[in-house]
């Protein structure tokens, strides 16, 4: 940790004396969304010279947390603000508005050797839930499962809780550091389930992504298929959103006008996520986008 | 033209005594701060700590098997489980390092020749120097693996990764102190006991290392402490699952682990966050214990060996 914060410090500094704090655009939040908002960035900033961001990690809850606290201009978050955080932003005097950058199939992943290729929603809340202990239980191998989620500041943590188990995890799920980490983990252990980001999944070599149905009898769906996702047919599939102070204006606007422009939305595709629907469109033409 | 009147030597600026009350006074006052600091930590601890207390019952929170602030159902704050993987963590670690750590100390203080001592030492104190970060990483990707394979699990994510890292964080504490404590056993003593007949390792092991026990303690305690307190080591490679820990092949969730991951996103002024001051607390107050028994345990071997 010490460490962590001697690396954000040193960053800090160096950052800040090269570039000049005023001018810095600070994004901070979701784990899911950091390489995503990173690499349109990177493109940005090769676009328009002058314009420096920064995009840093910490799950969306503290992405959240910085942006009523005012230390940051855009949160990155892969779920809603929950409602104590809204009061809290009101409290504060922060207007916080909502603007949805891509949608995420979020992804369900096993080993190879695993011979399980789908299931349903119902049973994943059951794993998850710490109710199916063993592989066997659905018609695997006779071992154990280990389970590795993300820790509590993460958005997808919140996400697939509220959206699948409807109820706590099981305390004995592992709590990885990120996306990559579970990714990491599922590939080399034969009994583990875990759930990332689509993004994290499209170019990984190793995993089985599992296909959804939303219930037993349903039509099975698969994350990776771009149609199965923005049709809604497969069933965890979320907005990913980016959170800011008031009507975005100036270098905030144009960095999000950029993200959800023709070009931006290309790279989303490219980085393993799918593109806006025209709904969402319209709700980001409602914030002023 | 020549001054008539010479002026006596220049008066010094102050006299001797006030300079001495004035240096006194600084080095009274650097000595203060450090006291002050620590009485400060304690005091904002508790003070952060106590409105936790309003809506935790404290036996539960010092009973309690579960802890989960952020429940979809009930939150929960039992600290149980947590002070358990801290202590399994910490001791699994003490029991890799202070052997390893001792071995290598009186290896580097009594065996191995000057050439080689010279290489040796500053390659283990720069092991000090390398961030925790690097060495979780190293858990996640090269101890934890191949503790799977030895041990036959289906990941390395447990509380035996966490020991044996965190026991490559206390080494270099342990040895550069235990190798002072060493050398600084006066010469007669093992001349006298090499001039009795005495084998070398019959030297090292029943003359010096007793004489040198005191400090040898000290740095296994300063060891222990750097190990409770460590986080991101074992916050990346021991799974971090909040349940009671099963075995040292099991995941476990350590205290200061807890601390670094919701204190992120928690909500300031909350019951969470000051929940998350109580914990810290706690920490603090091992840390404390730990450094006041093994302050004990010096003295009395001081007195021993008097």
């Amino acid at each position: 940790m010490k460490s962590i914060i001697r690396i954000i410090l040193i960053t800090g500094l160096l950052s800040a004396n090269i570039y000049g704090a005023r001018g810095m655009l600070q994004i901070k939040g979701s784990d899911t969304l950091i390489n995503l908002v990173q690499r349109l960035s990177e493109v940005y900033m090769e676009e328009n010279p002058g314009d420096y961001i920064a995009v840093t990690g910490g799950g969306s809850g503290t992405g959240v947390a910085a942006l009523i606290n005012k230390k940051c201009d855009v949160a990155n978050a892969s779920r809603l603000m929950k409602p104590k955080e809204v009061a809290q932003a009101v409290e504060r005097k922060v207007d916080v508005r909502r603007v949805v950058i891509a949608i995420d199939g979020l992804s369900v992943i096993v080993n190879p050797n695993n011979p399980i290729t789908k299931l349903t929603v119902d049973q994943i809340g059951r794993i998850f839930r710490g109710e199916v202990k063993n592989w066997k239980e659905l018609g695997g191998n006779d071992v154990a499962i280990t389970l590795y989620g993300r820790q509590s500041n993460s958005g997808t943590f919140v996400f697939f809780r509220d959206a699948i188990l409807k109820n706590d995890y099981s305390q004995k799920m592992n709590r990885m550091n990120g996306n990559a980490q579970i990714v990491e983990a599922i590939k080399r252990d034969k009994s583990g389930i875990g759930y990332v980001g689509v993004g994290y999944v499209k170019v990984a070599k190793g995993l089985t992504v599992l296909k959804v149905a939303s219930r037993e009898g349903g039509e099975y769906a698969d994350p990776l298929n771009a149609n199965d996702v923005k049709s809604g047919k497969y069933p965890i599939s979320r907005p990913l959103n980016q959170y800011v102070n008031g009507s975005p204006k100036g270098k905030v606007k144009k960095f999000l006008q950029f993200e959800l422009s023709a070009k931006g939305q290309k790279i989303i595709e490219a980085e393993g996520f799918f593109p806006i629907s025209e709904d969402y469109i319209t709700f980001n033409k409602k914030a002023g986008l | 033209m020549i001054n008539r009147n010479l002026q006596p030597l220049k008066k010094p600026w102050i006299n001797s005594s006030t300079k001495d009350k004035i240096i006194h006074g600084f080095f009274f006052f650097n000595g203060l701060i450090s006291v002050f600091v620590l009485v400060g930590i304690f005091a904002l601890l508790v003070y952060t700590s106590i409105p936790a207390f309003k809506e935790i019952n404290l036996t539960s929170f010092l009973t309690g098997t579960n802890w989960n602030p952020t429940s979809y159902v009930k939150e929960e704050y039992g600290i149980v489980p947590m002070l358990v993987s801290t202590f399994m963590v910490t001791i699994g670690a003490l029991c890799i390092a202070i052997p390893l750590g001792i071995g290598t100390a009186a290896y580097l203080s009594d065996v191995a020749g000057n050439r080689t001592r010279e290489i040796a030492k500053p390659v283990v104190e720069i092991l000090a120097g390398i961030p925790s970060v690097v060495i979780g990483f190293l858990g996640i990707i090269l101890v934890g693996p191949f503790l799977a394979k030895i041990f036959g699990t289906s990941n390395g994510l447990n509380a035996l990764n966490g020991s044996v890292l965190l026991a490559v964080m206390a080494l270099p504490t342990i040895i550069s102190i235990s190798e002072d404590a060493l050398n600084s056993v006066p010469k007669n003593y093992d001349q006298a006991s090499l001039a009795l007949g005495a084998s070398k390792w019959q030297t090292v092991y029943k003359v010096k290392i007793p004489a040198a026990l005191s400090g040898i303690i000290a740095a296994c305690m300063l060891g222990m402490g750097r190990a409770i307190g460590e986080t991101m080591t074992v916050l990346m490679a021991t799974g971090c699952a909040p349940a009671m820990p099963e075995s040292f092949l099991g995941p476990v969730r350590t205290l200061t682990s807890s601390i670094a991951i919701e204190l992120g996103e928690v909500a300031y002024n909350t019951t969470h966050y000051y929940a998350l001051f109580a914990l810290g607390l706690v920490l603090f107050i091992i840390t404390f214990f730990i450094n006041m028994v093994s302050d004990i345990i010096l003295h009395r071997f001081e007195k021993v060996n008097r």
